[in-house]
């Protein structure tokens, strides 16, 4: 398969494309005609102050807003998002920075819900999902045991891996991951790093959104930075060092020798 | 992400003997509180609270705010909570006491007690009750305008749309088929009440084997078979039980006369004859079912308790929850009919004041059952368990002569300091 780098280079059809986007929230442009792409393979770094717009952009892809103009293409099509449930159905999954858990429920339910396995009656089939749940946590997350408590009572850790399960079990082939490492230890942060390049060499696209500027040289291939709704640039990891990062995110300035 | 080894199931470890059975530690409470409820009014009562008489009395006051109980667990679970359902319960009854005495006896031209009428009164009212409350649930999910306030103003709305409907006289008698929904006026009779009882205790230990059989398919820990078998008796004993005390419960000789001479006959000299199983709580013990599944083995159910667990994810999961919504309340509509079914079939008449005050009774028993206000937390059968603890409270508390001003208020206590108890059962679980 090749890198997400040779097909950038070759012209080739980006796996999303989100062109132009633009939503305002009362009079506050919350994202200001931005446009990102992203390719198989390929880990897009979204990197930016509180308020940027980030989270914003992304959550126009997942479906929980919906944009004031532009487009998204997904393999070149044309594509309309109106829902989570639209997202959903081009493969493209969120894993959110609040996790999204209904803490009510235990760690199966959460990770089918809105798309339970149903018996033949159309009743909810509990033992079937618990098995399936148990065998993408015994890949995700072995330590895990609390299958039949309600996820209030899981650690952060333990949360997360529900929510990371969720986004990965239904073949994700975009996924969007929103400080997926806030309230991780060191230790969960690094299993989260490996999981990233697994899914990489998957062909998986990821956006991650970020403000750990270290995290993102480390991840990502290339990042996108924005700043009061605007994109101030996208460049190549390679071609950038950590400070030219952080003056595009607290300057807003683009590095003259870094173009991508 | 390649290899395929599933989770390995941990050993048990030994626990003690409530764990064992995995019985709900709430639910046991309830029943405790309850147990001992009976057996003080029983011994204050020099034994007249535990007799078939009283039982059977007993079921049939609970099964109208039993039914609406089961429905309010659903929109309390959901974080809303509902105002109008004893409004509701007027206009529906007042809507079908005009149907089966005015519109198809003198409009259509039926005239009284004609065969289909009970059944096309019983589909205009089920339909009118849904309606209103997809309608109410429809402001409340589209419009966003809080149910406490689209039900308050329902509570004001639809009491008087019963006035208006019937002038607020009393509609009655109501047609003679009709009325068997309600309590005494409609039995089983100690045959087929034996009959159901069989059947039922024979399905609840089918529920309980292939509930198991499911678990071992898939290779989770069951609890041991001894304990499966106590489960299975506990149900046939209690099933059973239920049955033969409202078997014993017998039909007055007077009344017995009257219904032989009704049929053209004369009574044999010594024959007696139980009341058996009500058919209003025949529909309780049927909507208590149909409910349990829906919130425990249905999507509807699911979305409903993951709604209320954390609405931003339900909505980020796919689901609608405003459509939800709806549907959440036009379910509270169809019970309030069927309440409404139950309650002037068994005062033989739609009066004015058919309901009044039942929202207090209805949410009450849902929050004794252990429903969360703060959402996402309820059992069907701990609400109607809520509601027969307030019936027996109450009806208790007549028998042994308490005065009314103080029957109300040891209710009022009662519901906070159940409130309260959950509160604190809830914090030493380390439970939200």
């Amino acid at each position: 398969m090749k890198s997400a780098k040779e097909l950038r280079a070759e012209g080739a059809t980006p796996l999303v494309e989100m062109k132009d986007i633009s939503i305002a929230f009362g009079g506050v442009k919350a994202v200001d005609h931005v446009s990102v792409d992203l390719y198989p393979g390929e880990v897009v770094g979204l990197l930016g102050h509180n308020g940027a717009g980030k989270s914003t952009l992304i959550k126009v892809l997942s479906g929980a807003y919906k944009m004031d103009s532009g487009e998204i293409r997904v393999d070149g099509e044309k594509v309309e998002i109106t829902s989570p449930r639209d997202a959903r159905a081009l493969n493209i999954e969120t894993i959110y920075q609040t996790l999204a858990l209904a803490d009510n429920l235990d760690a199966t339910a959460n990770l089918f819900l809105g798309r339970e396995m149903v018996t033949p009656f159309g009743l909810v089939n509990d033992a079937a999902m618990e098995a399936e749940c148990r065998k993408i946590m015994g890949k995700l997350n072995p330590n895990f045991r609390k299958f039949n408590e309600p996820v209030s009572a899981l650690s952060g850790g333990q949360r997360q891996s529900v929510a990371i399960a969720r986004a990965v079990y239904f073949n994700a082939r975009i996924l969007i991951m929103d400080e997926p490492t806030a309230a991780l230890g060191p230790h969960e942060t690094q299993m989260v790093a490996e999981l990233i390049q697994q899914l990489k060499a998957q062909g998986i696209g990821i956006f991650l959104i970020d403000h750990d500027v270290h995290a993102v040289m480390e991840l990502c291939d290339r990042a996108s930075v924005m700043k009061n709704g605007e994109l101030v640039g996208t460049v190549n990891i390679e071609d950038v060092s950590d400070d030219d990062l952080l003056s595009m995110i607290i300057l807003g300035k683009k590095p003259e020798h870094a173009a991508a | 992400m390649t290899e395929t080894a599933s989770q390995p199931i941990p050993e048990q470890p030994k626990r003690n003997l409530f764990q064992q059975l995995e019985l709900d530690m709430r639910l046991l409470g309830m029943i405790g509180a309850f147990a001992i409820l009976c057996i003080g009014f029983n011994i204050v009562t020099d034994g007249r609270f535990l007799t078939s008489r009283n039982i059977f009395n007993l079921t049939i006051q609970t099964v109208s705010v039993a039914i609406m109980a089961t429905g309010m667990v659903f929109v309390i679970v959901t974080r809303h909570i509902d105002l109008s359902v004893g409004a509701l319960l007027a206009t529906c009854s007042a809507v079908m006491a005009m149907t089966q005495t005015e519109i198809l006896p003198n409009m259509l031209g039926l005239g009284l007690n004609h065969p289909a009428t009970w059944a096309i009164t019983l589909v205009v009212g089920l339909a009118t009750g849904t309606l209103i409350g997809a309608f109410q649930g429809w402001m409340v999910g589209y419009l966003t305008i809080p149910a406490f306030i689209v039900t308050l103003g329902g509570f004001l709305v639809w009491r008087n749309v019963a006035w208006y409907l019937t002038s607020g006289q009393t509609i009655g008698p109501l047609d003679s088929t009709f009325m068997m929904f309600g309590g005494t006026n409609g039995t089983l009779g100690t045959f087929w009440s034996w009959v159901f009882g069989i059947v039922a205790a024979v399905l609840g230990v089918m529920a309980l084997l292939s509930a198991r059989r499911s678990k071992v398919q898939h290779g989770f820990p069951v609890k041991p078979a001894w304990a499966e078998a106590v489960m299975a008796v506990l149900i046939c004993v209690a099933i059973l039980g239920f049955i033969a005390v409202l078997n014993a419960y017998e039909i007055p000789s007077r009344r017995l006369e009257r219904m032989f001479e009704l049929r053209g006959e004369t009574m044999p000299e010594g024959y007696t004859s139980g009341y058996g199983l009500p058919i209003s709580v025949l529909i309780l013990i049927a909507v208590a079912v149909v409910m349990t599944i829906i919130a425990r083995r249905t999507r509807l159910g699911r979305y409903i308790f993951a709604t209320g667990g954390n609405p931003d994810a339900a909505e980020l999961s796919g689901i609608n929850t405003r459509w939800l919504t709806v549907k959440v309340f036009a379910i509270m509509g169809f019970l309030c009919a069927l309440s409404a079914v139950v309650a002037s079939a068994r005062l033989a008449n739609h009066s004015n004041d058919i309901g009044t005050l039942d929202e207090l009774r209805v949410i009450a028993a849902a929050v004794i059952g252990g429903t969360a206000l703060s959402g996402g937390f309820g059992t069907i059968y701990g609400a109607i368990l809520g509601a027969l603890i307030m019936q027996s409270l109450q009806s208790g508390m007549a028998m042994v002569g308490v005065d009314a001003p103080l029957q109300n208020i040891v209710v009022g206590s009662v519901l906070v300091l159940a409130v309260w108890i959950d509160i604190v059962y809830r914090k030493r679980l380390g439970a939200k």
